[in-house]
C-alpha cells in the first residue's frame, strides 16, 4: 500500500484510487473500534482537534468530534456566524486566533468555495474541509464510498443516480469525483434549473428524468432540496419537485430489488424522500451516519500522520 | 522654457517615423518635430531613438477619493497614471459620496489640478447616487467639467431611464459609458458561469448578462440616433453584438480591458481573490474575440479599469472580495506582450487604441496625435525592455493585481504631460 502523504483535506478532484483506498482500508480498521465496549485508541493522544464551524452543522460537527475523541484528541468547537465577519475580522484573521492556541488540526466548514483552501495556504495545523459552499464535502463523499463499498462489495462498474439540487451541492460534485475515480458510472439528475452549466464535461452523464434514473440505478443518492430554492425562482414548488423528483414507495418499486437509498441528511421528508422510503431495507441512511466517524477517524489519523512527517523532513 | 526631446520615433495613429527625430515643446504645445532640432535654451532630453507616443488616455479608472483614500487617492493615482504612461484619464463616479453633482466634479478637478501630473476628467453618475431612480443634473455636470456619465460598476438596469439618459446626455454633450451587466442574471455572481465555476461550486455570472444590456443599449442607440459607448466588454458574443451595429450605422464606441486579453477563467481555480473582477474573465476563446476586436477595430480602445483595492478587503474569501484589480502601471507592458509581440496590433494602432481614440469619444480635439500644434501630452516608450511585474515598485497605495511576477515587455521610459516632464527613467 502507498503511504499517505497529504497533510490536508480540501477537495477529492485529483485524489488517485489508491490514496481512495487507502482512505477507506484505514477507515474499515477503524470503524471495528466504535463496536469495542472501551471506544478509544490513543493514536492521537495529544493532538488537539479545532472545528471551525462558520454554517451551522450538528451532524458532521458532532461525526468529527467523536472521531476525535475516539482517537484520544482534545477538541475544541467553535461556532461562528459568518457575520463576525463583519466585525472586520476576517476568516483568516480568526484562523490565526486558533492557531495561536497551538492545534494540530483545524476542521473548517464555510459557506464560501475556497476558504479551506485558503486557511491551508496560511496556517501551520492541518486543515480538513468539511464543506466549503458549493465546492467540495470530501467526508462526505468519502463516507459515501465507504457505505457503497461495504453494502455491495464494490464500487467499480456500479451505476450510482444522483439526484436533487445539484447545482448547490458539494456532496453530488465531491462524490462525482471520488466514484468516476473508482470506476462507478455517475448521473446527475435534477430539474433543469438546479443543474451547473458545463457539469456534463467533467465526466458524468447528466439526466432530467428521475423515473428513468431510479429504474437504472444500483445506488440512489437523494440530496436535500432547499425551501430557498422555491423563492429563488429555482422552482414552481416543493410539491411538484417531490411529485416529479422525489423517491417515494412507488417509485422504488420500479428500481433494482437490490438498490442502495442514501441521502447526507438532514432529509426533507416529504419532499426528496417519503417517509417509509428513508426508514425501508433498502436505505442505508444511518448507515451513513456509522461510517461517517469512521471515515472521520482514517483522515484524522492520515493527515496528522502525514503533517507530523512532512515536519520531521523539515 | 521650452523642452527638446531629441531622438525618437514618432508614433501617430496613421504613421510611424522611419527615422528619428526631435519634437520641440513650448507653452504645453508642440512646436516643431523634425530631424536635427536645435535649441540652445531648451531643456533637452535624449530619447534613446525608442517610441513617442501621443499621451496615452484612459477611459476607467477608480481613483477611490472622495471615500477610500485607504485605497487610492488623486495624487497616488496620479503618480500610478503617469508612470504607466498615461497624461489623460477618466475617473470613475462611484465614489463615496458619488459623483452626481457638480460641486463635487469641481472638488475632484482642483485636486487634480493640485496634484498637476495627469489631467484628470471625472464622470459624473448618469442617476443620482447611482441609484437607479433618477438622472442627475447633466448641463451642470458639464458646466464643472465633466465629459462623460456612467453608473460604472452597476447597469442604469431600467430601460426606460436609460433611455432618458441616452436622449438627455446626448443633448448635453456627455459621453454615457455603460457598465453592461443585468442585476438579477448576474445576482451574486463572483466569476464567469461555466465549467469552471461549476466544478469551484463559485456563483456564476453568465455572460448573457453582459450582452443582454449591451444588445438592449444597441436598440436604444440606434433607435434615438444617439452615440453610446460600452465599457469593459470582455466577450465574443459582444464583439459580435457591436461589429454588427457598428455596420449598420450606429454610433457605439466600445472599450476592452488588459485583464480581458491577458487572462482566462482558468486562473480562478486558485481561488487568489486578484482573479475576481467585473466583469468576470472569460474563455480562452473570448479573449481570442476581443484581442482580434482591438485589431480590426471592433472594440475601439484599451481601458484599465484601475481599481484598487486594499489587502484586508482582498484577503477575504472569493465571494465576499470586491472585484477588480489594479491597471494603469501594467497596461502598457501588456499590450507590448498580449498585442504587440502576438502581432495583433503595431504601434500605430495601439497609438490609437490608447490615445487616439479615446481622445476622439471624449471630444479632445488637440490630443490623440503628434504633431506642430498639439497638446505636448507624450508618452515614450521602449518597446524592447523586458521587465518583471515587482510589489515593490507599484507606486498605487494598492497592490491588488494578478500580474506581479510576470515578465512584461514594453516599458515607459518618459511621460510629458502639458509639455513638462511628469515621469522619467531617463539617466
Amino acid at each position: 500500500m502507498i503511504t499517505w502523504t497529504r497533510p490536508d483535506l480540501i477537495d477529492l478532484q485529483d485524489f488517485t484510487r489508491e490514496e481512495f483506498e487507502l482512505i477507506l482500508e484505514t477507515a474499515k480498521s477503524f470503524k471495528e473500534v466504535s463496536a469495542r465496549e472501551v471506544k478509544k485508541v490513543p493514536a492521537l493522544r495529544g493532538k488537539t482537534v479545532a472545528m471551525l464551524f462558520f454554517e451551522p452543522s450538528t451532524r458532521t460537527r458532532t461525526s468529527f468530534e467523536l472521531a476525535a475523541k475516539r482517537l484520544s484528541a482534545d477538541t475544541l468547537s467553535f461556532a461562528l456566524s459568518s457575520s463576525s465577519m463583519s466585525k472586520g475580522e476576517t476568516v483568516l484573521d480568526t484562523a490565526k486566533n486558533i492557531e495561536a492556541m497551538n492545534v494540530d488540526a483545524v476542521i473548517v466548514r464555510h459557506p464560501c468555495a475556497g476558504v479551506p483552501g485558503l486557511l491551508a495556504e496560511h496556517l501551520e495545523p492541518s486543515v480538513i474541509n468539511a464543506g466549503d459552499g458549493c465546492r467540495a464535502h470530501p467526508t462526505q463523499a468519502l463516507l459515501d464510498m465507504f457505505t457503497i463499498q461495504e453494502r455491495l462489495g464494490r464500487i467499480e462498474g456500479l451505476k450510482v443516480g444522483i439526484i436533487g439540487d445539484i447545482l448547490h451541492s458539494r456532496v453530488a460534485r465531491c462524490n462525482a469525483w471520488g466514484l468516476m475515480k473508482m470506476g462507478a458510472q455517475v448521473t446527475l439528475c435534477g430539474p433543469a434549473t438546479l443543474l451547473p452549466i458545463g457539469i456534463e464535461n467533467i465526466g458524468v452523464k447528466v439526466s432530467c428524468d428521475a423515473d428513468q434514473v431510479i429504474r437504472e440505478s444500483d445506488v440512489l443518492m437523494m440530496l436535500r432540496v432547499q425551501k430557498e430554492r422555491q423563492q429563488d425562482q429555482f422552482l414552481p414548488s416543493l410539491r411538484e419537485y417531490a411529485k416529479v423528483f422525489g423517491l417515494n414507495a412507488a417509485r422504488l418499486k420500479t428500481a433494482k430489488p437490490s438498490v442502495l437509498v442514501m441521502h447526507p441528511g438532514p432529509t426533507n421528508r416529504g419532499v426528496e424522500i417519503s417517509a417509509e422510503i428513508a426508514d425501508c431495507a433498502n436505505s442505508v441512511i444511518l448507515d451513513q451516519v456509522t461510517n461517517g466517524v469512521a471515515i472521520r477517524m482514517a483522515i484524522l489519523y492520515l493527515v496528522l500522520g502525514a503533517r507530523e512527517s512532512s515536519r520531521k523532513q523539515k | 522654457m521650452r523642452l527638446l526631446i531629441k531622438n525618437v520615433v514618432v508614433v501617430n495613429p496613421d504613421a510611424m517615423g522611419n527615422s528619428p527625430s526631435d519634437i520641440l515643446i513650448e507653452d504645453g504645445l508642440i512646436r516643431r518635430v523634425a530631424a536635427g532640432i536645435a535649441d540652445a535654451d531648451a531643456l533637452v532630453v535624449e530619447g534613446g531613438g525608442w517610441l513617442l507616443l501621443p499621451g496615452l488616455i484612459d477611459l476607467h479608472v477608480h481613483l477611490r477619493q472622495p471615500g477610500r483614500e485607504d485605497k487610492e487617492t488623486i495624487e497616488t493615482g496620479s503618480r500610478a497614471a503617469v508612470k504607466g504612461g498615461f497624461t489623460s484619464m477618466v475617473c470613475m463616479p462611484n465614489t463615496d459620496p458619488v459623483l452626481d453633482n457638480a460641486m463635487l466634479i469641481e472638488a475632484v478637478i482642483k485636486e487634480a489640478g493640485r496634484v498637476g501630473l495627469v489631467n484628470i476628467f471625472p464622470a459624473g453618475a448618469i442617476t443620482r447616487g447611482r441609484q437607479n431612480q433618477e438622472l442627475t443634473d447633466m448641463f451642470e455636470l458639464k458646466a464643472a467639467g465633466c465629459l462623460a456619465v456612467t453608473d460604472d460598476g452597476t447597469s442604469v438596469a431600467n430601460s426606460r431611464l436609460m433611455r432618458s439618459a441616452l436622449e438627455y446626455a446626448a443633448m448635453v454633450g456627455l459621453v454615457v459609458m455603460q457598465h453592461c451587466q443585468d442585476p438579477e442574471l448576474s445576482k451574486n455572481g463572483v466569476m464567469n458561469e461555466g465549467e469552471v465555476s461549476t466544478i469551484l461550486g463559485l456563483k456564476g455570472d453568465p455572460g448573457i448578462s453582459e450582452t443582454i444590456i449591451l444588445a438592449r443599449d444597441i436598440e436604444l442607440a440606434g433607435y434615438l440616433k444617439v452615440p453610446a459607448h460600452f465599457q469593459h466588454i470582455s466577450l465574443r458574443r459582444s464583439v459580435e453584438l457591436i461589429a454588427a451595429a457598428k455596420r449598420q450605422g450606429i454610433k457605439i464606441t466600445a472599450e476592452a480591458a488588459p485583464q480581458h486579453f491577458s487572462l482566462t477563467q482558468d486562473e480562478v481555480r486558485s481561488f487568489d481573490t486578484n482573479l475576481k473582477m467585473n466583469p468576470p474573465l472569460r474563455t480562452a476563446d473570448d479573449v481570442a474575440a476581443i484581442k482580434a476586436a482591438l485589431s480590426d477595430g471592433t472594440i475601439d480602445c484599451i481601458a484599465t479599469d484601475h481599481a484598487p483595492h486594499t489587502p484586508e478587503d482582498k484577503e477575504m474569501d472569493f465571494d465576499h472580495a470586491p472585484p477588480g484589480i489594479i491597471g494603469l502601471e501594467t497596461a502598457v507592458g501588456l499590450v507590448g506582450t498580449e498585442l504587440v509581440q502576438s502581432g495583433h496590433l503595431n504601434w500605430p494602432q495601439v497609438a490609437e487604441r490608447m490615445s487616439a481614440a479615446p481622445a476622439r469619444i471624449l471630444g479632445l480635439k488637440n490630443k490623440g496625435f503628434i504633431r506642430e500644434g498639439a497638446d505636448a501630452d507624450l508618452t515614450l516608450i521602449d518597446p524592447d525592455c523586458t521587465w518583471e511585474a515587482r510589489k515593490e515598485e507599484i507606486v498605487s497605495k494598492s497592490k491588488n493585481t494578478p500580474f506581479l511576477g510576470r515578465t512584461l515587455r514594453g516599458r515607459v521610459k518618459l511621460t510629458v504631460r502639458g509639455g513638462k516632464i511628469v515621469y522619467s527613467e531617463l539617466p
